[in-house]
């Protein structure tokens, strides 16, 4: 009933501006074409010029109400540089931004038709087009230059002393591998995936690098410790999105992938920060891959050394999950069913 | 299609060449041969704009229900099941179906209406009429060229309909995701009928592109040499540059992955396992048919964007009683941008593991772009300095373009500048960005075409109050709908989400996306109000009383005002000046078939 009543407020509205329309036609025609037109030049200059006043008040009442849902400060070493770069952009852009836009609305505005006033009859000038050639190109330069510094520090090799963490994302939700004690991930094939035998990542039993490599629902990073992330797929291509450390890498099935960037805050710390008392690091999947992609959520500890390593020393190995002692069978049997289950779960 | 219906045309327009008053009353069209399988290019043109407007309400329509979700996640729209069956059990939209609709909104508007319908109809319309030509170089080939537009709107439709529903692995339909009927219940047939829609789609692009550009390299009149074309005429030309070179690399990567799909090959697919087992491809590369698709994409937004330039250009210098600043400045930057356009497609794909040695001249090609985007910002502010504006509602909607035109390309800037790109790539700034850029401009330049050749397409206005609520409801609304988003994707808040509840990262929006979905519901209702204008002013619309009604100098002023096939009833006009001399020497405007005065200013 109330959608009927909508739909019919909308078709009288609809009627309502059909009749003045209709009317104002006839009411141009009554008064002569120069006269009607006149007279709506003048309305439609007065709203370009209050367009723009209203325009740039709004952009900055906009600024005001939005600026805190952002993202603050940088939680990444490496975002530090990101934000700059933005800020950098903000202002040159954000110049012309308002140059350009008063001139557009002034100019419509000033030069609106008139009785008696001619137009200037100016069809180019060499000088005008340098100058506008020149300077965008000079500001352009300086964006790349900048740009380009940080894109090679961002995309450069991570530091030996890194961290390792593998993420591998399948529909839908992410596979966590962490390379044990030796610090080196085992080999895997994705011929081997097993679901039910505890390798969702087709890990090869055969290779001694994987034997004390374990898996996890969450990641968990140390504070001021630069980590690697080796970034997979198991089936399409998703997108490990790192909002607040300003990171993205895809995941490629059949190509890997990788990213680095040393964690500033613990999640502690950012309750704090932010006042949010349900603040998480978030991986949010970023490339469309299928229906579950907006529930494709991972989540990031922030810790410190000590209550990393206390986390550390409660993961089972993954091989032992995969090969269970004969004599425990049935116990183990059961939780081994529940991380199996913890780990695929969507 | 016969060979008769061609010969007749060709009889009828050669008619026109040497027969003077009475060659309309010679022959009668029927129905068929004028409405359906017309060869005259002014209504191929036609069939052309209400095709894509038709499209562009169900695409639009497509975004207010996918809207309704992300601005109302909890509520329920009983009318939604109605329409949609078992896509929307209980009033809500199910993700497969979100996914669906946002896939095909994007096809839509992107191919459908911004392509097709807006080159299709312009290119068509303007070239024979401004370049004094009685037709396209073949008017079959120009017929042929909307048939096949008209088969990929049939086989797209019916994609809708289908059980396991259309496509909806996003507009960009990324393999593996769109290779696997496994991976996605819209890869199932929704991606085979999308990729044969596409196929028809750049068949009819081709035909249509290869026309256009022989028929003004070819067919000028006399004394129309290249530099005194109108600019809107430059711009169909580099457009249909584009097409002509890119479409054919996107057809490329959609056989592949069409042979993918169902000949077992393993050009995108590799190391994949789904659906509980592994499969056999290997070696392949998913980033392949990101380069060969975005071969064409990037050059694509250029297809969409150059014609609405053209176009403004075009009407700011009418309006504004002025010439057009810096005429060869303009067509140096759309050549500029024509060339770049080609080099600059892995800018969409910073994060996908490119080598970053790569990206670093992607960036630099990318921010080169702004160049001529900024000269010819500058040329628009000052082809309207110290103008005599007469603020039609085609002139208001060029201003509205220039507008939103800065807004959207500034933003490029950000996005281009790859380390920029790695945080805000995939969020609603993108989104944001390009629906500014090249969705809100390229319909105001669209707009401004329609409202400025109405009459010469129909011999009536347009009702001119409904414009000027249209374009400005449409203006605010289109800033207040994709400002605030740019605030959304800086905090990362990815794109193509269903629902964000979940997330503590991004959920701090509800009351703005509530907002956003009903600033959309407006502006759309508005665009109703637009189509409703168009299609009774073709009926009821106030009657052309003169040739030439905005006192414009281009040659299709100079037809009669509801000029016949072969457009001019006598000889074709001969060009004796470029399209710019408005206000020269105390004249208001000097048409192009006015001969060079002995005491004339030189320009």
């Amino acid at each position: 009933m109330s959608g009927f009543l909508a739909v019919l407020v909308i078709v009288l509205i609809f009627i309502v501006i059909f009749q003045i329309a209709k009317a104002s036609e006839y009411v141009s025609i009554l008064k002569g074409e120069k006269k009607a037109r006149q007279q709506s030049n003048r309305i439609n200059g007065f709203l370009l010029i209050a367009f723009l006043v209203l325009g740039l008040i709004g952009v900055y009442y906009c600024n005001n109400l939005l600026k805190g849902k952002i993202l603050g400060e940088s939680a990444s070493v490496q975002g530090e540089g990101v934000d700059t770069l933005i800020y950098v952009t903000l202002a040159i852009t954000g110049v012309v931004f308002v140059g350009t836009q008063i001139l557009l609305f002034w100019f419509a505005f000033k030069y609106q038709e008139k009785e008696g006033r001619k137009a200037f009859y100016f069809p180019h000038n060499n000088r005008l087009e340098v100058i506008w050639t020149v300077i965008p190109a000079i500001a352009l330069t300086v964006l790349v230059a900048f740009g380009l510094k940080h894109w090679f520090q961002l995309t450069s090799d991570a530091p030996k002393d890194a961290a390792v963490v593998e993420i591998t994302g399948k529909q839908f939700n992410w596979l966590i591998r962490y390379p044990g004690k030796d610090g080196a991930l085992g080999r895997r094939d994705f011929k081997k995936i097993d679901e039910a035998a505890s390798n969702p990542l087709g890990m090869d039993w055969d290779d001694q690098l994987g034997k004390d490599d374990f898996m996890a629902t969450e990641v968990h990073l140390v504070v001021g410790k630069p980590v690697k992330f080796v970034i997979g797929s198991r089936d399409v291509i998703h997108d490990v999105g790192l909002p607040q450390f300003r990171m993205k890498m895809d995941a490629v099935p059949g190509i890997p992938t990788t990213l680095w960037f040393t964690p500033k805050f613990t999640t502690k710390q950012m309750k704090e920060k932010t006042g949010n008392p349900d603040f998480t690091y978030e991986i949010s999947c970023d490339q469309m891959c299928g229906s579950g992609h907006y529930s494709m959520r991972g989540v990031i500890v922030v810790e410190t050394q000590a209550e990393y390593d206390a986390w550390v020393a409660k993961q089972p190995l993954q091989y032992s999950l995969a090969h269970p002692a004969p004599a425990e069978a049935p116990k183990a049997d059961s939780t081994q069913k529940t991380v199996a289950a913890n780990i695929g779960k969507p | 299609m016969s060979n008769e219906a061609t010969l007749h045309s060709q009889q009828e327009v050669m008619h026109g060449a040497h027969d003077h008053h009475d060659h309309e009353h010679h022959h009668e069209d029927n129905f068929i041969s004028k409405y359906v399988f017309s060869l005259d290019h002014k209504m191929i043109a036609k069939q052309f704009l209400i095709t894509g407007i038709v499209w562009a309400i169900i695409g639009a329509f497509f975004s207010v229900v996918f809207r309704l979700q992300l601005g109302f996640p909890d509520a329920t729209f009983p009318w939604l099941e109605s329409i949609l069956g078992h896509w929307a059990k209980g009033g809500r939209i199910t993700p497969e179906a979100y996914y669906a609709l946002v896939t095909m909104h994007g096809t839509i508007l992107v191919f459908f209406v911004l392509t097709a319908g807006l080159s299709g109809t312009f290119s068509n319309l303007l070239i024979p009429l401004q370049v004094g030509a009685r037709d396209m170089a073949s008017p079959f080939m120009n017929c042929l060229s909307y048939w096949f537009f008209f088969l990929a709107s049939l086989v797209m439709m019916a994609s809708l309909f289908v059980q396991t529903g259309p496509a909806s692995g996003g507009w960009t339909m990324y393999p593996p995701l769109s290779a696997l009927g496994d991976a996605s219940i819209g890869s199932k047939i929704g991606v085979d009928l999308w990729l044969i829609s596409m196929a028809l789609f750049v068949v009819s692009q081709l035909l249509g592109g290869l026309n256009y550009i022989s028929t003004l390299l070819n067919m000028r009149t006399k004394g129309m040499s290249m530099t005194k074309m109108p600019l809107t005429i430059w711009s169909f030309f580099f457009t249909a540059v584009l097409g002509v070179l890119s479409f054919p690399v996107l057809l490329s990567g959609f056989i592949l992955l069409l042979m993918d799909r169902h000949a077992g090959t393993s050009f995108y697919l590799s190391d994949i396992f789904i659906a509980g087992k592994a499969l056999a491809n290997e070696g392949g590369s998913a980033i392949l048919y990101q380069h060969l698709f975005w071969f064409l994409g990037h050059p694509e937004v250029y297809i969409i964007i150059l014609p609405a330039m053209g176009m403004v250009s075009e009407v700011l210098a009418v309006s504004s009683r002025k010439p057009i600043f810096g005429y060869l400045a303009m067509i140096g930057s759309l050549f500029a941008i024509c060339i770049l356009a080609f080099l600059v497609w892995a800018h969409h794909m910073f994060v996908t593991g490119l080598n970053p040695f790569l990206g670093a001249f992607f960036v630099l090609l990318t921010l080169l772009i702004a160049v001529p985007s900024a000269i010819k910002v500058f040329n628009w502010l000052t082809t309207i300095w110290k103008g005599n504006i007469r603020f039609t509602p085609a002139s208001l909607f060029s201003i509205g373009f220039v507008s939103t035109f800065i807004s959207g390309g500034l933003t490029g800037i950000w996005l281009g500048n790859s380390s920029i790109d790695i945080h805000l790539h995939d969020t609603y700034f993108v989104i944001a960005h390009f629906h500014i850029v090249m969705g809100v401009s390229a319909f105001f330049g669209m707009f401004a075409g329609i409202y400025h050749w109405f009459p010469k397409m129909y011999g009536r206005f347009m009702n001119n109050t409904i414009g000027y609520i249209h374009f400005w409801v449409t203006l605010i609304g289109a800033y207040l709908i994709f400002w605030p988003m740019h605030y959304e994707g800086m905090a990362g808040m990815p794109r193509r989400y269903f629902d964000y509840s979940s997330w503590t990262s991004f959920n701090q929006f509800g009351g703005l996306n509530q907002f956003i979905s009903i600033v959309v519901i407006l502006v759309f209702a508005t665009q109703l109000l637009f189509v409703f204008n168009f299609f009774y002013s073709i009926f009821k619309g106030r009657k052309l009383t003169e040739q030439n009604p905005w006192k414009a100098t281009s040659l299709e002023w100079t037809t009669p005002i509801n000029p016949g096939h072969g457009n001019w009833p006598g000889e074709i006009p001969e060009v004796h000046r470029w399209a710019y001399d408005y206000s020269k020497d105390g004249r208001d405007f000097i048409p192009q078939t006015e001969p060079i005065g002995p005491n004339e200013s030189a320009h």
